[in-house]
Formats: C-alpha cells, structure tokens, sequence
C-alpha cells in the first residue's frame, strides 16, 4: 500500500521537474504576486497634488499652508488665481484636493472670530477621498488649536477638556503593506494550492492516464494522496519563499511563533487541496479546472477579510462569511505575524480549520471515488 | 480508353523536410482522373504531409507537385477551388447541427444559394445521414461524424477529393459503409486521393503508393504489387503453427513463414516443388497437417516483403525492424 | 455458492467465463446476456463497433463496473466479489495511453513495477527480461517521448507484464504502427500464451483479429459469431464471394446491381466481388448482364471471404 504510494508520489515529483513551465509558474507566481501586490496594495496616501486659491495672502493663510505642507498628505502643487483654475485641475485629475483661503481671513483669525476656509475635495474614489477628508480636517484641528492656545496664552498641556492619546498596538506605523502581505500568504497558500492540484489531476483525465491506474490494485485513496502530496510540498514551500520576501523584503516583523504560523499553514493546506480535489471532479479539462477554481474562490477573497473588512459588510453577508475558510486563516496569518498571539486566543480559528478541513477531504474523497467510477 | 485519361496529380521528387527530420523523401507519382489512389503506410510513413502537400497547405522543401494542372505552390487558388480535403483530425462543428455544418461549408466555399437546397438533400440522402439532419455532430456515433464531414467536403462539387486517414478508428461495419460510398463517388468520375494505415483497404484502390519512412516502396496496382511478392503461398493448417514454423521454417525452397491464428502461412519458391516435402517435414515431426492450399499474399505481406527487400538492397544486410 | 474472500480460492480454471451478462444503463441495454468462455493460453479478439458494448463489457470483467445480471469469472475469480484478486493478476495496455511520456524508458518500469508490488532483486529481475524482450537494453534512460511507435508499445507491453500477469487485456494494441513492428509485436504475444498466458485483444483491424486463436463480434449488445477465424468464415458467412475481372468495371456494377441477384456487389479496385447464397448459380446471368452492359468478362471465380466480409455479412443478418 505504502510502496504504491510512493511510487505515485514520485512520478508526480518527476512529471513536475520535468515540465519547465508550470514548475517556474509554480514558484515564480508567488514572488510576482507578492512584489505586485506588495507595492500596488497600499492605501495609505501621501503627498496629494493639491491646488491653492490664496485670495487672503496674508501671514496668517501663510501660516495655514505651512500647517498644511508640513503634514505629508498634501503637497501644494498648484497656486491659481480662480475657482475656474481651480475647477479645471480637478476635473482634470491634475489636483485631488483644493484649498481656497477666503479674503478676510487673516483679518477674522486675528480678531478672535470663527474664520472659514474651504476644501474641496475629488469624491469619485472614496477612499482617497475619505483619507483626503479627514486628514484634511486634523490638520485644521491642529492649526485651529493651536491659534487658540496662542490667543489664550495657555500652555497646550493645560487646556480644559478630553485629550485623546491614541496609542497604537500592532503595526504602529500603520503601514498598510504589513496588514496586505500576510493577507497575501493567504491568499497564494488558499488560491495556487486548489488550483495546481485540480488541474494536475484534471490532466490525468484528460491524458487518460487514470483509466490505467485504476485498473491496477492501486486504491482511489493511494490515488488521491500520491497525486496530491508532491503539491502540498511545493506549496508549503510557496509558503516558506512568500515569508522570506515578506519578512526580508519589506520587512514585514513576525511578531509571534513562527512554528506555530507554519504548523497552521499545514493545517490550512489540507483544506486548500481538499478544495482543488473538489474541483477536479467537477471538471472535465483544464480550462474548466482553472475557470472554476476562479469561480470559487474570488468571492472568497472579496469576502474573506483581505481587502474590506468584514465588520463594514452588511450584516447578513458577514454571517455568510463564517463558511468562507479563507477568512480563518486571514485571521490567524495576521494574528501570529502581526498581533504575535498564540493559539489560546486563536483556538477558535483553529478549531474552524480543522472542522473545514476534515469536512472538504472528506466530501473531496467521496466526490473523487464516485467519478472514478 | 483508361490510358488515354490524364494525370491530375503529378509529383516530381517531392521532398519536405522538418527542422529534425525529413518526412518526405523525393516523392513520385501520378494519379489519373477517376482513379482511387490510395496511399498507404504506418503512422510516421509521410502521408499525411505528403496529402498536405497536395493540397497546397504546406509547400515542399525541394520538388514540386501539379494538380489538375495547376502547381501547388505558385497556383494554389487555382487548385483550392477543384479539391475537397477531408483531414485526419477533421474538425466538425460539434455543436452545430449536420444541416448547420452542412451550410457553414457551403458558405465557406459559395456554393451560390439557388444549386445549395438540392445538393445539400443529395448529399444527405448519399452520405445516409437523412434522418439526423437535425441532430447535433456531437452527439452522431463516430461512423457518421466521418460520413458528415465527407459530404461537407463535397458541398462544392470538387474534382478531386483528399481524404487523410479518414476510417481510422472506425469499426469495421462503418469503414465499408464508407468505402461503399466513395464507390460511389469513384463511379460519378471524382478522382479519389486517399491515404490509410490500413492495409486492407488498399486492396480496395485502383492503384496503390506504400509508404514508408517517408519514402515511396512501391506503386501500382494491388495485383500487380502482390506480384512483386518472392514466390508463391502455401497456407496450412495445423494444431500447432508455432511448432510447424519451428520446423519447416528453415526448409529448403521456404523463403518466409508468417502464423496467423491457426494458420501458418509460407512462402516458398515454387509450390508445386515443395508442397510434398513440407507436408513430409512436418508428419515426420509429428505435426498433422488439417488444411493446406495455394493462396494469395495479403497487401500487408507484400509491404513487409518489399520493404525488408529494400531496406536489404540497400545495407546489404537482413533488415530489422527500426534498428 | 459460498465465495471465500479470505483465501482467494478460485472457481473455475478458465481464463474467462461470462454466463448471461447482462448491463443496462436506465432503459437502454449496453450488453445484452454475453455468454462465453476463453480457455487459459488463448489470444481471444473481442471485435465490435463502438457503442456495440465492447468498451462495457471489458470493463465489467476488469471490475470497473458492476453488471446489472448475470456473472463472470476472470481467472477463476468473481468479478464482482473478488476485483482485487483480479486486478493483482492481470496487465492492461489502453490505446490511447500506457506510458508517462515525460519519463524516461528505466522510470516508467519502475512505476509499473511498484503499483503491482514487484520491488528490490525481482524487479531488476523483471526489468531486464522485459528490455531483453522489447529489445531496449541500453535505451533505459531515453525519455519514453522519443522512442517510436514500435518500440513505445512493446515498452508498453513490458510494462504490462512486469508482474508476470496470467491475462492480458489489449486494447487496440497495435494502431498505427508499421507491419514489421506489428509483425514482431505479435510474437512477442504468441510467445506469452506459449507460456499459458490468456490475451484479450480488441482491435477494428480485421488484419489483426486473424491473428487470434478465438475471436468474438459483438454487435448491439449482442454476440453475432464467435469461434477461430476459420470456424467463423466458415459458418457464419453467408454465402460466397464470388471475384469479377472484367473490362470497364465501372460499367459491370451498374449492371450487376441492376439485376438484383446479390447481398453485396462492392469494387476492389478494379476487380468485382459479388456476395449471394449459391453464387455459383448465378454464373449465367452474370454473363449475360455483362455481355448486355458491352463489357468483357475475363474471369470469374469464388474467392475465399476474407473476415471482414463474414463479419459485415453476420453483422447485416443479424439487422
């Protein structure tokens, strides 16, 4: 039993050395796929080209602009002199944001008044725009305080009422791109392990090779774990290389146990491959292998927690999101790497993950032996 | 009145060679109006690139080849338009109707609108496909798939037709179905051109080309080829072939032996000669002789035979199989 | 009968023994009560068009499929209570694939010699009497992909029979491949059943199925002839056939089918052959039709039917 098992396991191992081409897919992927989404998935925003209507120029808008260029979301880009100027810049896509400073308004900030300035902002990408909008705000804050400490004369540390200090835990830069990568090693363990697997076997159907294994004393199980081992190697190996470029590239901290990330990445893969044996007795040629693992598992990546979060989902999706497999190991990547737990506040995503996997091999079983026959 | 027919196909030393390998080596022959030629050999033989040649889809490295008239390489509109070319692989519309595919090819080839309804039933009525004009191509058994894509080679009334392996594969009962058809098409004044691995059906052309490795052994027709043969054929039955080969194999006057079944076939210099003292041979060994006859060799004796010729004359050592 | 699955006890001594099997999928009966035996030693042809139920009754034998009445034994065994036993004992070349391409000649002996367990001394063993037979010594590290059509199926074969089955199941064995290979290849399977092992071979070349000891058609479900090759040109053909040499026979078969007389009036080039029951009876009118049509007739005689021609004519009765 065993012996024919290796004996599949190794004809596996040679069918991928021998085949250049999926063998450079199948460790070149996931370095594109990381670097890509590395750099282009970020959403922190800075230095956004923003034009300036000064129709005060006076010290006090002077002051405003300092305050505004010294924070790094705006780099004051274009000084016009209309609103018509200005209007044109941003329907041109020129400037994101515009300042237009009032006349009047050193005048109004001197005397003690309320002064107003206006921001305008670009709505059509929301998110841009939501960071626009409140970053445009702080700063406003900051600088309204400011002046007002000055007039008072008080010193900051002495004003009346709530001083909010934020302290931020976990990833304090807040930089975007340590929340993605580990999502990233989600996604490459959950998305390339069911895809090579399926179309690995899917092309022993369409080669018609399985009708002549079958036919020996080799059993549907031997098949199946002799077929599919050798890509549960090269995916934890997927995994191991995506860690290294996160960890030594863009420096990514591990701030919890490593062994423990790996123990359960292992335990993941099983529902990953579980998945992709799914598919390949869904399928009937590659083509079809490839289209449905897309099919399957982009929902999963909209809806997984990788790049919205789940908590802004309407209510009734976030309940959906609980068979979703992806969403556990999200939690537990990011959890170990950037939270640095261990498994006694994960145990729930772990205990998820092992109900799924065993579920998904077992339906992925059945469904494997019933189309053999 | 056959001799003075003309040659439609006309090759001179027709040669096509690969980056690695040279497929066809100085081909020659000829094929007259309203002959079936066939071309026959084993899979790598050269008939497929040969018949590709032919048809003016891919031009000969050295050489060159006329059909009706027109040369392959220079005048290959000319020739499109007299031929239908039926491939190996050929690809039907697997989700068209038999009509549909029917009507695809029409168009593909104008067949102008007002001829089309009458030949399109013609071709359905010849190719027996009347009752399934509406059925999917997917879902017609692998005989008729082959009769379909005959008459959507046929939709625009070519002189010649190139058929390219076009019953392998099939089950006996539909090759001859499909042979009687081209009957059919031979007895109408077409010109058939048609190649097979299938040694069978050569005796079936009016005159054959065996191929091999890319070469041409022999041409002619079946008769005259089997004439080619070294001796004469003796069949003999016997309870144990294997254990007679044994025996007389090496017999004085036996130049080849061959089992089949039950059947051991030998060739002998003169039958007359040696019929008796084969027979002696053989009870002597304690072998009982059941049946015995002067026979005919099989188109594929006579290719094994003219090839290990060949491939003797020209090592000057016994020939073995692809060593 | 109580069927020992323990001990692995055979039932019979045949190499295969069908009795009524029967296989229907919903309405429609694929296999229609087969019932026939193959002795140990045998080459048995199994002929049939596809869709005829060859393809289902092959895989009922080797176990892939469970008939819906009847029984079989292969080798003595039970095909459905005893598939295991089976499958350990017997060595199956498809045609449309038995080799890894990708894997060279000493690879693809390995992994057929591991699925059926022969390993360690009796695997080196094996392998060098299976490159000894295939004539591959020496080419054990060239990958599969480059070998020729010859030489791929007798690679094929030897890795069919590494674990010394009793019974083989060919299917299309030798398709495509030049006569002298095919010629070779079919010593190669005289010399198994000389050491009484039984071959299944399924073939569409009638060339081929003379070979055989036993050959079987199968037509819809059903056996339309079954014995040797001589047996069944003799019995089941129906009448004779009957070679025309004449001019112009283009014309002469215009004629002949006018009149009406034969089963079957079909061109071999440039010779006639005519098909009827008592053919010999019809010389006069044959004569005078061709006489009629302006053509010469230059001989005329009865010719042997080739298997073809018996198993068209079987295969029409039975319509």
């Amino acid at each position: 039993m065993l012996i024919r098992t290796l004996s599949l396991m190794r004809k596996e191992f040679l069918h991928i050395l021998r085949d250049r081409r999926t063998l450079a897919v199948m460790f070149l992927m996931p370095i594109i796929q990381l670097v890509l989404m590395g750099y282009a998935a970020t959403t922190d925003i800075e230095h956004l080209r923003t034009a300036v209507l000064d129709r005060d120029k006076s010290p006090a808008s002077r002051e405003l602009l300092d305050a505004y260029r010294a924070s790094n979301y705006f780099e004051l880009a274009f000084y016009v002199e209309s609103e018509g100027e200005m209007e044109y810049l941003v329907d041109a896509g020129d400037a994101r944001a515009g300042l237009i400073i009032p006349v009047g308004y050193g005048r109004e900030v001197a005397s003690g008044g309320q002064a107003q300035v206006a921001f305008v902002i670009d709505g059509s990408d929301p998110s841009v725009a939501n960071t626009v909008l409140s970053a445009s705000q702080s700063v406003g804050q900051a600088h309204s305080l400011r002046i007002l400490e000055r007039a008072a004369g008080i010193k900051p540390d002495d004003m009346p009422g709530v001083q909010v200090r934020p302290r931020v835990w976990y990833n304090p830069e807040m930089k975007t791109s340590n929340f993605m990568i580990p999502g990233i090693m989600g996604i490459i363990l959950y998305f390339l392990t069911a895809l090579f697997t399926a179309m690995a076997i899917v092309r022993e159907r369409e080669r018609g090779t399985i009708e002549q294994l079958i036919v020996t004393p080799i059993q549907p199980l031997e098949l199946i774990v002799g077929k599919v081992v050798p890509y549960a190697f090269i995916a934890f190996f997927d995994v191991l290389e995506v860690l290294a470029i996160g960890v030594f590239w863009f420096g990514v901290p591990i701030n919890g146990s490593l062994g423990l990330l790996l123990g359960l990445a292992v335990l993941f893969l099983i529902t990953s491959l579980g998945i992709g044996i799914f598919i390949s007795s869904a399928a009937n040629t590659q083509q079809e292998a490839m289209l449905l693992t897309f099919l399957i598992l982009m929902p999963s990546i909209f809806l997984g927690g990788f790049f919205f979060p789940i908590e802004a989902m309407p209510r009734w999706l976030q309940v959906f999101t609980y068979v979703i497999p992806l969403r556990y190991m999200l939690v537990v990547i990011r959890g170990i790497i950037l939270k640095g737990v261990g498994i006694t506040v994960l145990y729930e995503e772990v205990v998820a993950m092992m109900v799924f996997g065993t579920a998904i091999m077992l339906l992925a079983a059945i469904r494997f032996r019933k189309r053999l026959e | 009145m056959s001799e003075e027919r003309e040659n439609v196909i006309v090759t001179e030393n027709l040669t096509r060679r690969f980056k690695k390998v040279t497929a066809v080596k100085g081909l020659n022959l000829t094929v007259r109006q309203g002959e079936v030629f066939g071309l026959v050999g084993p899979d790598g033989a050269g008939k497929t690139t040969t018949i590709r040649m032919l048809c003016t889809i891919m031009d000969p490295t050295e050489g060159s080849a006329r059909v009706a008239g027109f040369d392959t390489v220079a005048e290959s509109k000319q020739i499109k338009r007299r031929i239908g070319y039926m491939a190996q692989r050929f690809n039907l519309y697997d989700d068209l109707s038999v009509l549909e595919n029917l009507d695809f090819f029409a168009d593909v080839f104008q067949v102008p609108r007002r001829v089309r309804k009458r030949r399109k039933e013609r071709l359905l009525q010849f190719a027996r496909l009347a009752e399934f004009r509406q059925r999917r191509a997917a879902h017609l058994s692998g005989g008729m798939q082959k009769k379909l894509a005959l008459a959507c080679t046929l939709i625009h009334q070519p002189e010649i037709v190139f058929l390219d392996e076009p019953t392998t594969g099939v089950d006996p009962v539909s090759r001859r179905e499909f042979w009687d058809i081209l009957t059919e098409l031979h007895l109408q004044g077409i010109t058939i051109f048609v190649s097979t691995p299938y040694m069978d059906e050569a005796e079936r052309c009016s005159r054959v080309g065996l191929m091999y490795r890319g070469r041409m052994i022999v041409y002619g027709a079946p008769d005259r080829i089997k004439g080619l043969v070294a001796g004469e054929l003796l069949e003999l039955r016997t309870a144990n072939p294997r254990r007679a080969e044994e025996v007389i194999g090496q017999s004085e006057g036996v130049l080849e032996t061959q089992t089949y079944g039950d059947l051991l076939r030998v060739f002998v210099d003169s039958v007359t000669r040696r019929q008796d003292s084969l027979q002696e041979t053989l009870a002597a060994a304690g072998i009982e002789v059941i049946g015995l006859r002067q026979t005919r060799p099989r188109m594929e004796e006579a290719f094994i035979s003219l090839i290990r010729r060949q491939m003797e004359g020209a090592k000057g050592q016994p020939a073995e199989s692809e060593r | 009968m109580a069927r020992n699955t323990q001990h692995a006890t055979r039932v019979n001594n045949h190499a295969v023994q069908a009795i009524s099997l029967t296989k229907k999928f919903g309405d429609f009966t694929a296999v229609d009560g087969v019932t026939f035996t193959i002795e140990r030693g045998a080459i048995f042809g199994f002929l049939g068009p596809n869709g005829a139920g060859k393809t289902t009754t092959i895989r009922m034998l080797l176990g892939l499929l469970q008939p819906t009445s009847g029984e079989a034994t292969v080798l003595g065994f039970d095909i459905v209570e005893q598939t295991a036993e089976i499958k350990k004992r017997i060595g199956y070349m498809s045609q449309r694939f038995s080799l890894y391409n990708d894997l060279t000649v000493d690879e693809n002996l390995n992994f057929f010699g591991g699925t059926y367990g022969v390993r360690g001394q009796r695997l080196q063993q094996r392998k060098a009497y299976v490159l000894g037979m295939a004539g591959l010594q020496g080419r054990e590290r060239e990958l599969t992909k480059n070998l020729s059509g010859g030489w791929r199926q007798r690679l094929a074969l030897g890795c069919a029979i590494l674990h010394e089955p009793e019974m083989l199941f060919l299917d299309e064995p030798t398709a495509g491949v030049d006569p002298i290979s095919r010629r070779d290849f079919w010593d190669l399977l005289y010399g198994l059943a000389d050491e009484g092992r039984t071959v299944f071979v399924t073939t569409h070349y009638m060339d081929e199925a003379e070979h055989c000891h036993r050959l079987a058609f199968i037509q819809r479900g059903r056996l339309a002839a079954l014995g040797s090759p001589e047996e069944i040109k003799t019995n089941k053909m129906r009448g004779q056939v009957l070679e025309i040499d004449c001019t112009a026979p283009e014309v002469a078969m215009g004629a002949l089918r006018t009149a009406g007389l034969f089963d079957e009036v079909s061109l071999y080039g440039a010779l006639i052959h005519v098909v009827a029951k008592g053919v010999e009876a019809h010389r006069p009118r044959i004569e005078a039709a061709l006489r009629e049509a302006g053509v010469d007739l230059r001989s005329m005689d009865i010719i042997a039917p080739s298997l073809e021609d018996v198993f068209i004519a079987s295969v029409r009765e039975q319509e």
